[in-house]
């Protein structure tokens, strides 16, 4: 095996930015599976769409982890781009600046009510919302860190 | 620290306060429902089957077009028999089905002549000939009920009438109050069945006849 990349110490900070992404993701999934599955909220249609970007990561981070591959950023982008964009749609639908019929969520649970605030603003949707914008920022330092070190290297 | 080490101890971390959130929680839980949300529960004239003096009560939120629902029915009839005259069973209305609300409607006015029973089973057992895809279709179960032997004129009237639509509306509140999100749902004496599953009403029954006989 030859050597291809002599690992440079900033590239900890890599290592690091990702881990922190992938502590959000696993934090967002395990508060949302307790909302759902202890608390037994109702889970609207959004939500799922949410979940099926946000749970593969809690997987498919540390496997760029354990070693550090920065490749696995280019694998991940596609969910979290995804679920940002269905979160924002959701905080949206929430905040009723999507009206009700553009919503696909018709049939049980509609998707505008939300069951749960904290200090008034921080509702499910938010923080999905707020959780794939940190780890869409996390990743990109992730990526910008790792560009730099590599061609000063 | 090594990174291997740092995300271990992270991810073990994590998975403490998980565990410890979900042991809060449900330590938390009231296994009764609360005293204000009581006269939900508890309405007059509902259908009702089993010793009028009992003294363990099951209430059942149910939607007749749904399937569960129509396999708990004979398991339901069974409890009442097995513990005749200690075990009553009290029917609300939670039309969750699309159409389903025309339907229970015309149970009430079936229940107004006395023949809730008749019409609730014929609707369970016909389940496939007026639910379609998880929709009611309340032609399709009008057509079953005028099998029965009914005032049926009457019957027209009431299912359309204010005051069946006041019932179905109570019905509908109170299972909003008590978070009845899925049918059927039960109470026993009060008591939520909280894991879902025959032999969790079985025990919750059994429990409660124990402590009342």
């Amino acid at each position: 095996m030859t050597k291809q990349h002599p690992l440079p110490m900033t590239d900890n900070r890599c290592w690091y930015l990702t881990f922190i992404a992938w502590v959000f993701a696993t934090c967002g999934t395990l508060i949302s599976l307790f909302f759902s599955e202890i608390v037994q909220l109702p889970v609207c249609v959004l939500c799922w769409y949410q979940r099926i970007a946000l749970y593969p990561l809690v997987l498919i981070l540390p496997l760029g982890l354990f070693p550090f591959d920065i490749k696995v950023i280019r694998y991940v982008s596609p969910l979290v781009i995804l679920g940002w964009f269905a979160a924002l749609f959701h905080v949206l639908v929430a905040a009723g600046l999507v009206p009700e019929s553009a919503q696909p969520c018709v049939q049980g649970i509609p998707c505008s009510e939300t069951h749960f605030n904290l200090f008034g603003f921080l509702n499910i949707p938010v923080m999905s919302l707020l959780t794939f914008t940190f780890i869409a920022a996390l990743l990109y330092f992730t990526k910008k860190v790792f560009s730099q070190s590599t061609t000063k290297a | 620290m090594n990174n291997k080490s740092i995300f271990i101890s992270v991810a073990a971390f994590i998975a403490v306060i998980f565990i410890a959130a979900v042991a809060m929680y449900q330590s938390q839980q009231p296994s009764t429902v609360a005293n204000e949300l009581l006269p939900a529960l508890e309405r007059e004239n509902v259908p009702t089957k089993g010793g009028k003096n009992a003294k363990v009560t099951i209430v059942e939120f149910f939607d007749p077009a749904c399937g569960t629902c129509s396999q708990f029915y004979p398991l339901v009839n069974n409890l009442v028999k097995k513990y005749q005259g200690k075990v009553k069973v009290e029917m609300r209305y939670a039309p969750l089905h699309q159409g389903s609300e025309d339907v229970v409607k015309m149970l009430e006015a079936a229940h107004m002549q006395g023949q809730f029973w008749p019409a609730a089973e014929l609707l369970f057992a016909n389940q496939q000939r007026w639910v379609e895809h998880h929709v009611s279709n309340p032609d399709n179960a009008l057509a079953g009920i005028k099998t029965l032997s009914l005032d049926h004129e009457r019957l027209a009237q009431d299912w359309q009438s204010d005051k069946v639509a006041k019932i179905i509306a109570r019905d509908i509140r109170d299972g909003q109050t008590l978070k009845v999100r899925a049918t059927p749902q039960f109470f026993v004496n009060g008591k939520p069945l909280i894991v879902f599953g025959y032999q969790e009403l079985l025990d919750l029954v059994e429990a409660e006849v124990a402590a009342a006989y």
